[in-house]
């Protein structure tokens, strides 16, 4: 099957044409908009499906597939062609954009069935899959940079899709800004391709790493590392993904789990060849990952609101796959394997947080749940089993490709390998730590249950959903199509990491488009392994203590100094508050003083020491304005007649 | 002789002029559509020219020459390059969406309509018909100094541009202003005359240099000047040369504007109605920076590398200076003047970066500027002739009520922060590209626009189209069948030229290789490439 490649295109163009329906196709689409919206997402993952047969059956070098469809800027000495390539990676990926992107469609289905708008945010998410599916399959960094910007557009429009709320507004714009720095990193990083390779094509410029120094790999090492930071809001720009928690829920699982998140992680782990022969870069790369994966652990940890806490510990998991993505070929494969593990349960883990609001009153402080696993079978089973797979539970998901990723870390040797190893093992506790305290505080206990808020006073309600002041909640399972997902997802949380290592299929598969090697970590494997279900049981055993055992006050504690800092993002809002907002505000309302008086007030004042100009202008005011205006075309008309009679004599 | 085309495109928007102006007061209604006809037909004639026009074929097409002023050497001289030909492309596109744009936007005020027929008692000079005219007259004298290769002709059309520009900021004023009558009406003068005499200093600057090129080269066929030039027997002493740059130069930095000399162009988009702050900004400014390609590298390139790195300093403050002013502004119309002012920076930047994707990226810049600027600035024009404010800080939810015209805006701003996909993006990407082979400090300060663009556009999104719905907004109409005309179609071709430049930079590059083979400059090699 030769012909096979030609379908590339249908991937990214089936929800693109959903997009484009769903959008344009006004009211009369109001009450089929979301099966269509289904059917063009479903329609992506078929066709990916049969590529992905496709791919099986070819050997393990030839399965590349390469699709060009036509020269994008035709300008001297630059091409920018629109192609696709699909191998090993960029099908990983497809399959998981397209398969938990389906779910997520589906789900959504119930969850936004009572909001007026349901098309539009359906013809979103179809954009939504688009975008990312064009970063994933680009041949090239720019037209990967196209797919870049779109998720982020798309992100936007989802994040403020209750635009009517100004939290939800903000929080929007302000993903938007926070990727725009990091899209400028890779904006730069493409430049800086171009002059020294001349060209940004993934093969020649991978290829050709050899041929140029270092320091330029370097340079363009962090600039990708900027970008990925922002994508995959790893520290310092981070600060946008606890706040992208006002859009509605499935927009989160679908941000965390299946797109924009993880494209960070893709864009490092494609452009390896660039880090591997840039050990600074690759070093940075590890760093941010590891400290980014305790800030966000911390973040988690104080968190009240059930999908903050979750953003928290994206952020966190994040930070394992750049971290270990930041290892080099002994981390990438890992990176990628946690990235779909973790694509499984997290979807699952924000789903089931879906389903809880949704049975709530849309209420989101963990502290008003409790006990709902009596009200909740279904969300409690696949959140319990979601749980234990992100805390690495010996024999579920997250435990294999997490457990790797720590060993890869002490595997890196040396002092680096012996901090970033016991980093990981540290994340590892806080993670079970924080995660067992959603559990219990959401689905055991006693009911803390409140009566539903005024929603004029209390703007985080969830439009859409009739809530009536005063009124107890009365949990409830959620319907079939948001229930089916959450199972399908929790078959993936429990199975997938199993799958995936046995035979170490997963890391072959991959081999040959991340290079491969073993790690050899400084002590033995079965003493990590060990060592990674102590760190479990301490930050388990730690939660029941402390959220099983006493009683939860509805009202959280004062807490501690770094408790109360942690429910603030670890002050990075208020950092960012003090010296970007308020210094930028400064800056600019001088600057338009500045503008009014100095500048416009020098030039005319300069003109006026020529010509006299300023008495002029003050007389406009008058009213002869217009006589004047004339007169003085007249009198340049004169001059222009006067200079050439000149020149003539 | 052949069919004189160029003068012909350029000739039916005048007469059209004189023909709408001609009609009677009560023919208000006919008027528009006869100045609308006419612009379309010349939007047909720019196609067939667009058609006629060979990209691989000699550097001006379709020429034309007569004698004019024989004594003094001045030649109706016309031709066409690529560049040439997607601006006069541009300008025919756009001037029939702003007549379409400006459809009421002269229509006697309604508050004095009440009682008397207005038009017989105080409007003697039939506003309506004016309006139009002067527009017409604008498009005509912006065509022909695209197609002038005379630099005296270019002079004339450069100057006489401004006269219909200036009654069309001076006469007829955006409605929406926050002080009474009397104040807006000053205010509008002062902007009128601000404008006219700033743009009169710096052609009262060129004319001097224009004369000065005469005295030195003997014509002012750019033809015979450039292939003298080119030759060896025209040699200028260098001082001359620089001195006769800067003369152009800096006519052409007030018109474009380059910071310093932008703050003319903040007042007279204020004050003006939308369709006419997209004439200035889309239109009329773009024959500065054109003017930077065609005359400035072509004449005197020697002293174009020699102003080079000034010139780029200036136009990375106007990048970042306009960005910033932008956050900073309070009237939406004020807003998108200052976002042009930081474009026309990208521009520059493009065009003295002298690479051939800095050059390439800067004309497909100034037509994609055109075209988005004009999308934001006429929905924009839209949302404030409803509400009857220009200032920001009045709206709020619009998105609840008119989700469509909230759609379009957002898509106009989306292109205006360049966002990939649109086509914006292509031109920014190539200035941004070009300017980093040659100074990567330059390009990477750039960089810092794309940041701040997206920082003006949604703040501004933000403030007007989201949050509750104010009160004031509550009625507001969503986009007419008329207003939809407008935009549907600049959104659909910013769409088309983002996914597919191919046929603009088909017709560009030749013409961008023989401004690069005038200033003698060759793109810096790939690093890998320069090693081997």
């Amino acid at each position: 099957m030769t012909n096979s490649e030609n379908l590339i295109a249908l991937l990214v163009a089936a929800p693109l044409l959903g997009a484009v329906v769903l959008l344009c196709g006004g009211r009369r689409l109001d009450r089929s908009g979301h099966w269509i919206g289904t059917l063009f997402a479903a329609a992506s993952f078929v066709v990916g499906a049969v590529l992905f047969v496709d791919m099986l059956g070819k050997g393990a070098d030839e399965r590349a597939m390469h699709q060009s469809l036509y020269d994008w800027i035709p300008v001297e000495g630059f091409q920018a062609d629109v192609a696709f390539q699909l191998d090993q990676l960029s099908m990983t990926f497809v399959l998981l954009i397209t398969g938990v992107g389906s779910l997520i469609h589906v789900y959504s289905i119930g969850y936004m069935e009572h909001d007026e708008r349901r098309r539009r945010f359906f013809g979103y998410l179809n954009l939504f899959l688009a975008a990312m599916l064009l970063l994933v399959l680009a041949d090239n960094y720019l037209l990967l940079y196209v797919g870049w910007e779109g998720v982020g557009l798309a992100s936007y429009l989802l994040i403020g899709f209750w635009q009517h709320k100004p939290s939800a507004a903000t929080a929007a714009k302000k993903a938007f800004l926070v990727n725009r720095v990091g899209d400028m990193g890779l904006s730069i990083a493409i430049m800086l391709m171009f002059t020294t390779f001349g060209t940004f094509t993934f093969g020649p410029v991978l290829e050709a790493t050899g041929e140029t120094s270092e320091g330029t790999l370097t340079a363009i090492g962090l600039l990708l590392l900027l970008a990925a930071c922002g994508k995959s809001a790893q520290v310092p720009l981070q600060s946008w993904l606890g706040d992208a928690m006002e859009g509605p829920t499935p927009v989160s699982a679908l941000i965390h789990a299946a797109t924009m998140v993880t494209a960070g992680v893709y864009l490092i782990t494609r452009s390896g060849a660039i880090f591997n022969a840039a050990p600074d870069a690759q070093l940075a790369v590890a760093v941010v990952g590891a400290v980014t994966l305790i800030f966000g652990a911390i973040v988690g940890c104080a968190k009240d609101d059930i999908k903050k806490a979750l953003a928290g510990s994206t952020m966190s998991q994040i930070g394992y796959m750049i971290l270990a993505a930041g290892l080099g070929p002994i981390g990438y494969a890992f990176a990628i394997m946690h990235l779909v593990t973790h694509g499984f349960f997290k979807a699952g883990l924000f789903l089931g947080a879906g389903s809880v609001m949704h049975g709530m009153n849309d209420e989101v402080d963990m502290r008003k749940y409790g006990g709902l696993r009596k009200y909740m079978p279904i969300t409690f089973v696949t959140f319990g089993l979601g749980y234990l797979a992100i805390i690495g539970f010996p024999g579920l998901s997250g435990f294999f490709s997490k457990d790797k990723i720590i060993e890869a870390a002490f595997a890196k040797g040396g002092t680096e390998g012996w901090i970033l190893g016991c980093t990981a093992l540290l994340g590892a506790a806080i993670t079970a730590y924080y995660m067992t305290r959603v559990m219990l505080l959401t689905f055991f206990g006693e009911k803390r249950w409140q009566p539903a808020p005024d929603p004029d006073k209390a703007p985080s309600v969830e439009p859409g959903i009739e809530v009536h002041p005063g009124e107890m909640p009365h949990p409830h399972e959620s319907p079939k199509s948001m229930t089916i997902p959450m199972v399908v997802l929790a078959f993936g949380s429990v199975f997938a990491g199993g799958l995936f290592s046995l035979n170490d299929s997963f890391v072959n598969w991959l081999k040959p488009v991340t290079e491969f090697e073993h790690g050899h970590p400084p002590i033995s494997a079965t003493v990590i392994t060990s060592a990674t279900v102590v760190a479990l049981v301490i930050g388990l055993g730690i939660a029941y203590v402390q959220y099983g055992r006493r009683p939860v006050p509805t009202l959280a504690p004062r807490g501690s100094l770094l408790t109360r800092a942690a429910r603030r993002d670890l002050l990075q809002d208020d950092f960012n508050h003090v010296v970007l907002v308020r210094g930028g505000e400064h800056l600019t309302r001088s600057l338009v003083y500045v503008d009014h008086t100095l500048v416009d007030g020098v030039v005319n004042g300069t003109a006026a020491s020529f010509g006299g100009l300023s008495g002029r202008l003050r007389k406009l005011q008058n009213g002869y304005a217009r006589t004047y205006a004339v007169s003085m075309f007249g009198g340049t008309a004169v001059l222009i007649a006067a200079t050439l009679l000149m020149r003539a004599v | 002789m052949s069919f004189p085309l160029l003068t012909v495109t350029a000739a039916l928007p005048a007469i059209g002029a004189i023909a709408t102006a001609a009609v009677p007061a009560a023919g208000r209604t006919a008027a528009k559509w006869l100045a609308l006809l006419f612009s379309l037909g010349t939007l047909v004639l720019a196609a067939v020219v667009l058609v006629r026009f060979e990209p691989g074929g000699d550097r001006y097409q379709l020429t034309e020459s007569h004698a004019w002023i024989k004594d003094f050497g001045v030649r109706y001289e016309l031709g066409v390059d690529g560049i040439g030909v997607a601006l006069l492309a541009l300008t025919a596109l756009l001037i029939p969406f702003v007549i379409l744009a400006g459809w009421h936007d002269a229509d006697p005020s309604p508050a004095s309509a009440g009682d008397t027929p207005v038009e017989t008692k105080k409007y003697r000079w039939r506003p309506t018909q004016g309006f139009f005219a002067l527009i017409l007259a604008v498009e005509a004298m912006v065509i022909l100094s695209f197609e002038a290769t005379d630099v005296f002709l270019f002079y004339i059309l450069f100057e006489a541009m401004l006269i219909p520009m200036y009654f069309l900021i001076g006469g007829f004023g955006d409605r929406a202003h926050a002080g009474s009558d009397e104040n807006a009406s000053a205010q509008r003068s002062y902007a009128a005359v601000k404008f006219l005499l700033y743009n009169l200093v710096g052609g009262l600057i060129m004319l001097a240099a224009v004369i000065g090129l005469y005295v030195v080269a003997g014509s002012f066929s750019l033809n015979e000047i450039a292939e003298a030039r080119a030759a060896g027997t025209l040699d200028m002493a260098t001082n001359t040369e620089r001195l006769l740059f800067l003369g152009f130069f800096f006519a052409f930095a007030v018109k474009a504007p380059l910071w310093p000399l932008h703050t003319w162009l903040p007042n007279a988009m204020g004050e003006a109605t939308a369709p006419v702050a997209v004439l200035i900004t889309a239109v009329v400014d773009k024959v500065g920076t054109f003017a930077m390609l065609r005359y400035c590298l072509q004449l005197f390139p020697e002293a174009s590398k020699w102003a080079t790195p000034v010139i780029l300093v200036l136009a990375l403050i106007s990048i970042v200076y306009g960005a910033l002013l932008a956050v900073g502004q309070r009237d939406i119309k004020r807003l998108v003047a200052y976002a042009s002012i930081s474009h026309f920076g990208f521009i520059i930047l493009g065009i003295f970066a002298m690479t051939s994707q800095g050059q390439s990226g800067a004309t497909l810049y100034m037509v994609n500027h055109g075209i988005s600027t004009a999308a934001l600035m006429l929905v924009a024009g839209f949302l404030i002739s409803r509400r009857g404010s220009r200032l920001i800080a009045d709206y709020g939810g619009v998105q609840k009520v008119a989700p469509v015209l909230a759609g379009t805006f957002l898509i106009g701003g989306l292109a205006t922060l360049s966002l990939p996909g649109l086509a914006p993006f292509v031109s920014e990407f190539l200035v941004l590209v070009g300017t980093f082979a040659r100074y990567p400090v330059a390009g990477i300060i750039a960089t810092f626009g794309i940041v701040l663009a997206a920082l003006y556009t949604l703040v501004l999104y933000q403030r007007t189209m989201t949050g509750p719905v104010k009160a004031e907004v509550r009625g507001m109409p969503d986009l007419k069948v008329r207003e939809l005309a407008v935009v549907a179609p600049l959104i659909a071709l910013l769409l088309f030229l983002g996914v597919f430049p191919k046929p603009l930079t088909d017709i560009v590059n030749p013409a961008v290789e023989h401004t690069m083979s005038d200033v003698q400059k060759k793109d810096p090699k790939p690093e890998v490439e320069a090693a081997k």
